[in-house]
């Protein structure tokens, strides 16, 4: 079978039953998708696949045979981060991070498919990725800053108000 | 987890048909074959262990997905993914679009979920009570003999069929009726759907009280008073308790939901 993992080509000899998510983290070593729940429950390893987002733990590798897979890996590099990646990180919409890279392959599939800053529409988009934790209003308020092509100046996010309200006490 | 994987490679024997007539060959009696649509509830049954079956049966590449209009009949192809249900009118697109979220939607098989087993928590299979209600047909096969019955006739057997597609005629009216889901990865607790037929026949069906989804003929006859309806709808079924709901919750929720879609069934007459 053959797989396009971030534009790299890759020829894998798995079980066709195996999933995806398997192939990706320990045939591949591309560990930006989590092997959160395994059964579908968590999204955090949600790929692009043919740019549709997909959850990796319950794709069986043979139908990604010929795909193009992206992973976060896939989106920007620390260096050179994507906009919803910029999006994220303005908005302090990581919380642990732990289901961040689906959730920012689900966002940009939101995003290319046309979706709007509008609310109710990013939270219809990422339903199934809402599992336990309670920052769902900065990553609302990030995708829909990447929707509408917000820009950002991360070297002030990273100095700006936040950081002055946790060192505020010793000035 | 990898482990896991490693023993569906000793134990398992894949069989990946190109086409239906190769499918059908290939599921044979279908016994100690397990059947995957898209994946979603076997490959975590595999992951886990809890099925360990000696020949897995992978339909993506046979070729038995789409939606066909002829004339005003409806056929499903039984891979179709759910998400293409979503825009079909009522009950069946709002039916589809109450199952789970987006990417499950898109990897799950209409087939999939109207054949699914009964569950460890919970009854599955969201799909059925609102085929029911628009009078399905199944269209399945065992060595080699393909046959077309009403769905209803085809659920009790559907883990000894191989289903190749469903289809129906296309309602004068539609309605369906859920109750919110806690999660978008819960099944339906309990839904009805309501169709009436160019002919004026009124069929309604319900999801979540039972095995598998049901037709509610003794709200149908009392159907002229939606109150009285919803409460006859409770002669048709035996809820149960399980970890979605309770039986008593069940039972109390029921005939509102019945009058709900009688209700709005009117309103569209």
């Amino acid at each position: 079978m053959n797989l396009t993992v971030n534009g790299i080509a890759h020829e894998v000899n798995g079980v066709e039953l195996m999933p995806l998510l398997d192939v990706l983290r320990e045939e591949l070593g591309v560990r930006g998708p989590k092997a959160g729940c395994h059964q579908g429950g968590c999204g955090a390893c949600t790929v692009l696949v043919d740019g549709e987002p997909r959850r990796s733990c319950l794709m069986p590798v043979a139908h990604a045979d010929g795909a193009e897979i992206t992973t976060v890996e896939g989106l920007g590099a620390p260096e050179d981060l994507s906009p919803i990646q910029q999006a994220f990180v303005h908005h302090y919409a990581a919380q642990c991070g732990f289901c961040t890279s689906g959730m920012m392959l689900a966002a940009q599939a939101y995003i290319d498919r046309g979706g709007t800053d509008e609310p109710e529409a990013i939270q219809n988009a990422l339903a199934g990725h809402v599992c336990r934790c309670t920052g769902y209003a900065k990553i609302v308020e990030a995708v829909a800053a990447a929707a509408r092509g917000d820009e950002f100046d991360l070297s002030e996010t990273a100095v700006g108000k936040y950081t002055t309200m946790t060192t505020g006490g010793a000035e | 987890m990898a482990a896991a994987s490693v023993a569906i490679e000793a134990a398992t024997e894949v069989l990946m048909p190109g086409s239906e007539d190769e499918a059908i060959a290939a599921f044979g009696d279908g016994a100690e074959v397990v059947v995957v649509g898209g994946g979603t509830i076997v490959v975590p049954d595999l992951t886990y262990r809890r099925l360990q079956p000696r020949k897995a049966l992978m339909l993506g590449r046979a070729g038995m997905s789409g939606i066909e209009k002829n004339g005003s009949r409806v056929t499903i192809g039984a891979t179709t993914p759910v998400q293409e249900l979503v825009d079909l009118p009522a009950p069946l697109g709002p039916c589809a679009a109450n199952v789970a979220d987006l990417e499950i939607r898109s990897q799950g098989t209409a087939g999939g979920n109207i054949c699914a087993g009964e569950g460890y928590e919970a009854p599955r299979g969201d799909l059925q009570g609102a085929l029911i209600a628009l009078g399905a047909t199944a269209r399945s096969a065992a060595n080699g003999d393909v046959t077309e019955e009403p769905l209803e006739d085809f659920l009790p057997k559907r883990r000894e069929r191989l289903l190749l597609s469903v289809s129906f005629e296309e309602p004068a009216a539609g309605a369906f009726a859920g109750l919110d889901r806690p999660h978008t990865h819960d099944y339906t607790a309990l839904a009805v759907s309501g169709a009436r037929s160019v002919d004026g026949t009124l069929r309604l069906a319900a999801t979540g009280t039972g095995s598998w989804g049901v037709r509610l003929p003794s709200a149908e006859a009392a159907a002229g008073d939606p109150a009285a309806a919803g409460k006859a709808a409770l002669n048709d079924v035996t809820p149960h308790d399980d970890a979605l709901a309770s039986a008593w919750y069940r039972s109390k929720v029921l005939p509102v939901l019945v009058r709900r879609v009688l209700d709005e069934l009117k309103e569209s007459a």
